[in-house]
């Protein structure tokens, strides 16, 4: 009997060893799954996600392990019509299974918290510093370390319409439709609308915010990778909300100077916009003739995107 | 004042239609509770397949990277009116009808409370279902806003009518909403007021539990979802400004109020799926379900909790830090009840002896894919996380595994289980297995492949995307459609085996229930003595009788 018992111990114990390595392995793999890591905010995302895949990977084998074993080694016979044993309940267990996913609750939320606090990406009504820390604590990881005790830049303004992206530098007094930003740098941005809800979200950031007409919603995150990236709508914004993406620059500090001097010298033009075109061109084959909000006409600006095909 | 005898009353006989086995019964003002449920069903059984077309016609669309399928315009239509008929016309009313058929049965009651405000709020279904369909034929089209309507896109009204897409989503949302009410009413006040004798609320099975908590949550949360949606079309109409930020109204505001109501509401949808897990396991197990109390209770807590988590739809919205803090702690919590339910489920199916008949597949297919989407659930809770999927298509991922995953498996489970008890008649075994096969992998080809998408920064609601995007939308949409073919065997059991399957017996299963007691299908006022219930309702592994008077449920000398 006591054999028996210390042989299921063991067994249980060898199983919750391979899934915790499983689970650790899948952790791991976690990183793979995004886009590259181009702002301090996305180490840290990363981080939690792996995490949580983790924990999670664990509790599905866990589960669908048992159940598997459960379905493949006891069926009843064909012919066996009896009953299984009457268990109605067992308080221990159930203590047991209340109190771990209890615990584990509030581990995730504090470390999600934590998180939180580093990324410090502000957001609406949020602009009290209270020694937040911010993405500069992020942990000792060698591209963030530069960051430390920056201020962010001056704010750049952004502003979204039916379904046009514009950024206005107040430092250069120019204007552009690609966001261009210096890398390694804590960048501080103004949301505006000036229509309906829009959302700001640069999956390579791992950031969002909504925008919301007829508020100013401060936003902060700091790139480290130097790139181009997508920016795109992430609240829908009507007929063309799909159309409404652009670019993100991230460039070295020098050739960010280097690109506003270009750029301040370049008389103001009318940049190519995805909805407008489509609009005027109604070149889709099948119109059911709906009349829809008409896209604004496209902004005039010093330094328009290179025109990408967006799909 | 005429005074009536007795037996004159007796013989005032029900409006003819209603009478049993006369299928025109299914077409007419009937207040049988098990005619209504099935009329539920069926009805939102035919919307069911209406918005698998739309999302059919969504995936194909999606299947290649260029909005070329379809107008932009048309494509927003699509999304607005799959979500708008998958929840207001599929997922709720089959769920009511599956509720209203089971729970008076279960309790040992001939009717619901209400019987004729039953049938009232069954009718409103077709009513708005037609409104909706209508709205493809007005000028402008259809609402393209989302299921959600949030303005100020709800309030842009490019037609300039008074009479537009928008107006008649919002008029069909409004008399969904009215319908529901009633219908919380009547199960609050039958579950509540007319058990059986003995039935006390330790003995109800977890379906009715989960039923009364379902409802409960539809009477404290629709309230504000119908006022926000009467604001809404205020400033629609009228030109006050609730919601307009142009003239001074908040657009967050909205989300607050279509919240509150709108993620509880998800638990009105998956708790009566948790009751189908809890009265399925135990049958096929053939074990009593672990834990009863707890999971009974536990349906409470979810109901509780649910009323304080709606933020955590607005995690990259207009929300402070504080507040993004506070509803991600509470959205947690939930975790804790329903890992009870899992747990228990679990330990209910281990060391029991497993029949792996339809039912029993489709509700262990449904608990597998409820897990994973409560894995993500968990992480979408968490803000961090959150700020980067949210409105991606790792959050259409996570609720389709709970809506279709879990709830349209549960409910097919549900179908399979209790078809012998609704006909009369046994469904063809092979069929269904087929079925299955074909809905499981349908569901993860479809929806797998939406959470490395939304992990790449896909945005929902796109109908065009970056090419970067395209392997897994093909995998998707090949899923989709493999998806839509999987309900053929489905209606081809449904409708063979009712027009010529084999007689039910009275208990197939060999379950435990007070409607397993009676025939199959139970005659129109359910028993004719009422049930004495002696014992609690999971049994199994012990001869214990659950009513004392089993004999005398129906009447003995069974003409048909």
């Amino acid at each position: 009997m006591t054999l028996m018992n210390i042989r299921t111990t063991l067994n249980l114990g060898i199983i919750a060893i391979a899934l915790a390595l499983i689970s650790l392995w899948m952790g791991q793999q976690a990183y793979s799954w995004f886009p590259p890591q181009a702002s301090a905010e996305a180490v840290l995302v990363d981080q939690l996600f792996s995490f949580l895949v983790t924990l999670g990977t664990f509790i599905f084998l866990g589960v669908v392990g048992t159940l598997t074993y459960a379905v493949l080694f006891q069926q009843a016979g064909k012919y066996d019509f009896s009953d299984g044993p009457h268990i109605e309940g067992n308080v221990t267990l159930e203590i047991v299974w209340t109190a771990i996913p209890f615990v584990l609750v509030i581990w995730i939320a504090g470390y999600s918290y934590q998180i939180y606090d580093q990324m410090s990406i502000l957001g609406p009504m949020e602009h009290v510093h209270g020694g937040m820390a911010t993405a500069e604590t992020a942990p000792p990881m060698e591209s963030a370390a530069p960051i430390s005790g920056q201020k962010p830049i001056e704010p750049i303004d952004v502003y979204a319409r039916q379904w046009a992206w514009e950024f206005h530098y107040p430092q250069s007094a120019i204007t552009s439709t690609e966001l261009h930003l210096p890398n390694r740098q804590r960048i501080k941005l103004a949301l505006h609308s000036e229509d309906v809800l829009h959302g700001f979200f640069v999956p390579a950031f791992r950031v969002k915010q909504d925008i919301i007409p007829g508020q100013i919603i401060e936003f902060e995150f700091t790139p480290i990778r130097e790139g181009r990236y997508r920016l795109r709508d992430s609240q829908y914004s009507g007929t063309y909300f799909a159309a409404m993406q652009t670019d993100v620059v991230v460039e070295s500090p020098e050739d960010y100077q280097q690109w506003q001097a270009t750029v301040a010298t370049q008389a103001p033009t009318a940049a190519y916009n995805r909805a407008f075109d489509e609009y005027q061109r109604a070149h889709n084959p099948i119109s059911t003739g709906w009349k829809i909000v008409e896209p604004a006409p496209p902004p005039i600006v010093n330094a328009p995107s290179v025109q990408v095909s967006t799909p | 004042m005429t005074k009536l005898s007795v037996d004159e009353i007796a013989q005032i006989e029900q409006p003819l239609p209603g009478a049993p086995n006369n299928w025109k019964r299914f077409f007419s003002f009937s207040t049988d509770h098990k005619v209504i449920g099935i009329q539920y069903l069926v009805t939102s059984f035919f919307f069911f397949l209406v918005g698998g077309i739309f999302a059919m016609i969504i995936r194909g669309e999606l299947i290649t990277p260029e909005a070329d399928l379809l107008d932009r315009a048309v494509y927003n239509a699509m999304f607005t009116m799959h979500g708008t008929v998958m929840l207001f016309l599929w997922t709720f009313p089959s769920l009511v009808g599956l509720s209203n058929y089971l729970v008076p049965l279960m309790i040992g009651a001939k009717d619901m409370a209400f019987p004729r405000l039953n049938a009232a709020a069954f009718w409103m279904v077709p009513v708005f279902g037609v409104i909706l369909m209508a709205s493809f034929l007005v000028p402008g089209g259809p609402s393209q806003s989302g299921w959600w309507a949030y303005p100020p896109v709800s309030l842009q009204n490019p037609t300039g009518n008074l009479i537009n897409g928008q107006v008649l989503w919002m008029l069909a949302v409004a008399i969904s909403g009215v319908s529901s009410i009633m219908g919380a009413v009547n199960f609050v006040t039958t579950i509540a007021r007319m058990r059986a004798p003995g039935m006390t609320w330790f003995r109800m099975p977890v379906f009715v539990w989960t039923v009364f908590a379902a409802q409960i949550i539809q009477l404290f949360g629709l309230p504000a979802l119908t006022a926000g949606a009467v604001m809404l079309l205020f400033d629609l109409t009228v030109g006050t400004s609730f919601f307009d930020p142009a003239k001074g109204g908040d657009p967050v505001l909205f989300q607050h109020f279509f919240w509150f109501y709108s993620h509880p509401a998800v638990y009105v949808i998956i708790l009566p799926i948790f009751g189908i897990f809890s009265e399925i396991f135990p049958v096929y197990a053939r074990k009593p379900l672990f834990g009863y109390k707890v999971v009974a209770i536990s349906s409470l807590i979810i109901t509780g909790l649910s009323g304080i988590v709606w933020v955590h739809h607005m995690f990259a919205s207009g929300t402070p830090g504080w507040m993004r803090m506070v509803f991600m702690a509470t959205t947690m919590l939930i975790s804790v009840p329903t890992g009870i339910k899992v747990f228990a489920w679990v330990a209910t199916i281990w060391g029991g002896k497993l029949r792996l008949n339809t039912p029993m597949l489709f509700a262990l297919g449904g608990l597998v894919m409820f897990v994973f989407a409560g894995v993500t659930g968990i992480m979408l809770a968490s803000v961090p996380f959150d700020i980067h999927v949210n409105n991606t298509y790792f959050v259409v991922g996570h609720f389709h595994y709970v809506i279709y995953g879990a709830v349209v498996m549960g409910m097919y489970a549900a179908l399979y289980h209790w078809f012998p008890k609704m006909t009369g008649r046994m469904y063809s075994e092979g069929l269904g297995k087929l079925h299955f096969v074909l809905t499981f992998m349908g569901t993860n080809l479809n929806f797998f492949p939406m959470h490395p998408l939304g992990l790449q920064g896909m945005p929902r609601r796109v109908a065009s995307y970056d090419p970067e995007f395209a392997f897994w939308n093909v995998v998707a949409s090949l899923g989709a459609f493999l998806l839509g073919m999987s309900t053929l065997p489905f209606i081809l059991n449904m409708i063979g085996s009712w027009v010529q399957g084999e007689a039910a017996p009275k208990n197939p299963w060999r379950a435990i229930g007070l409607e397993w007691l009676v025939s199959s299908p139970p005659t129109v006022e359910n028993y004719e003595e009422l049930p004495i219930v002696v014992a609690e309702p999971y049994g199994y592994g012990k001869t214990e009788p659950l009513v004392a008077n089993p004999d005398r449920l129906e009447v003995a000398h069974e003409s048909h």
